[in-house]
């Protein structure tokens, strides 16, 4: 086994994991306890963040099954009613799967618009379901809140993930 | 699936039927969600314990990142703490000679309830038995107030017990797995204590609306009450013992009584579960070991 084997090897292997695995590692960002008040009621959804940047960049290392599982886990710790996030995400990694080939490749400003659309969009449809499923109008503003932390900070998650993509992923297909 | 080298003929035939496949998972897992969610409304057995099993794999992982905030949340306090030394000191000052007052009339106090303790041959209340664990992860965000902490059955901590923290009340356990326990926020929309105000010895229910100050319900009687006035548990349906401090009046609107609860939670790093033996509503749990030393004051 020489070393070009070896790292090919590797590439494998981190292709395999590093996606899901950064989507993991931002969700639980997003429940760690942070010691500013009121943080914790808008924290930002770092989860989605990294599903729309896998699900553009490289969707084929990012399955549905996966990001529905990776859903189910954000759910159990959260709290909300099973399914709540795998639904969210799912509807989410279909629709950009849809329309990735027209932000693929193009300027940062497009892609952060358009991540714009989707946070707005997840968090009402979370917003909604949990307002359902718990049977009261729940902390619209907190969620307004919630929102617009998500948008301003996908330009930090993405300066990372664009780092992982990089050192252990690469470029893959447009 | 087919593979992507297979001959013409069969990636010919492959390619509608990839496509009829994922649109079928593509449903299947949007159903499988909804089902889910359903189950989960319901508190099917199934669900919850799988949820639990999720939350067990991933606490000793949130433990190891919640380190890191936490150190940095000192570091915020160590900063804040030198700019505020002085008003502090001055604070501390005034306070200190009003407390000395306090001291002395609860002397006398202890003094006067053990003579008439001793007349009355009172039984004592019951001291809990106590757990305490580190709060790893500050969930669900606007929609659901809950923490998870780092002790579950096996550290016989049982759904329906107080959690304190800071001398004041925190909520209580609401699901419990084999090494971690989700407890629900006094904040949360669907919490409800029942309170003393000290000030009108009036019961009322506290109210948590997913703000940072929950309301009181259900006054019982029209007598006034002001800021500042203190809140305590009344032990009222046995979900939560008597006397755990809540928190003080913060605002009389008309109409709403909001309350400033004691504990700030932001800075819950750790909280203690307590277990007095209630049975309350739920089954009788079992209890914790009882344990040497002092008992924990319910108010500090």
């Amino acid at each position: 086994m020489n070393p070009g084997e070896i790292a090919a090897q590797f590439e494998r292997l981190s292709r395999g994991i590093v996606p899901a695995a950064s989507v993991l590692m931002l969700a639980l960002l997003s429940v760690l306890p942070m010691p500013v008040a009121g943080l914790a009621t808008v924290m930002p959804a770092f989860g989605l963040m990294a599903i729309y940047y896998w699900v553009v960049l490289r969707p084929d290392l990012l399955p549905r099954v996966v990001v529905f599982a990776l859903g189910l886990v954000v759910d159990a710790l959260s709290g909300l009613p099973f399914g709540v996030h795998a639904l969210v995400y799912l509807l989410v990694h279909a629709a950009m799967l849809d329309q990735r080939r027209f932000i693929a490749g193009r300027p940062f400003w497009l892609f952060w618009s358009c991540f714009a659309m989707v946070a707005v969009a997840a968090q009402a449809g979370t917003w909604v379901i949990a307002s359902l499923l718990r049977g009261a109008v729940l902390a619209p503003l907190a969620t307004l809140a919630t929102t617009c932390l998500t948008i301003a900070a996908f330009p930090l998650a993405t300066f990372v993930l664009v780092r992982l993509q990089r050192a252990l992923v690469g470029a893959g297909r447009r | 699936m087919a593979s992507r080298g297979g001959n013409l003929s069969i990636v010919g035939l492959a390619v509608p039927l990839r496509v009829w496949v994922q649109r079928f998972a593509f449903l299947a897992l949007v159903a499988l969600a909804f089902a889910l969610m359903l189950l989960s409304k319901a508190e099917t057995a199934a669900v919850e314990r799988a949820r639990l099993a999720i939350v067990d794999d991933f606490v000793p992982v949130l433990y190891a990142l919640s380190r890191p905030a936490q150190s940095a949340g000192e570091a915020i306090d160590a900063v804040e703490n030198l700019f505020l030394t002085y008003a502090d000191n001055a604070r501390l000052r005034r306070e200190n000679a009003e407390l000395a007052r306090w001291v002395d009339l609860a002397l006398q106090l202890e003094l006067e309830n053990a003579t008439l303790r001793a007349q009355l041959s009172h039984v004592p209340d019951n001291t809990p038995n106590m757990v305490s664990a580190r709060v790893v992860a500050d969930a669900g965000g606007a929609f659901f107030h809950s923490v998870l902490v780092n002790a579950g059955k096996r550290d016989f901590v049982r759904r329906g017990q107080a959690v304190v923290a800071q001398g004041g009340l925190v909520g209580r356990v609401v699901a419990v797995g084999e090494r971690s326990a989700r407890i629900l926020l006094l904040t949360d929309i669907n919490s409800r204590v029942p309170v003393i105000v000290l000030s009108t010895g009036d019961r009322a229910v506290l109210a948590g609306d997913n703000t940072r100050q929950p309301k009181l319900l259900y006054l019982t009687s029209t007598a006034p009450i002001s800021p500042g006035d203190r809140i305590v548990t009344s032990g009222d349906g046995g979900l939560f013992p008597r006397g755990l401090v809540v928190g003080a009046v913060a605002d009389v609107a008309e109409g709403r009584i909001s309350v400033e609860p004691l504990v700030n939670f932001a800075r819950l790093d750790e909280a203690m579960v307590l277990d007095y033996g209630l049975d309350g509503v739920l089954p009788p749990p079992e209890r914790m070991p009882a344990r040497d030393g002092p008992s924990p004051a319910p108010s500090k």
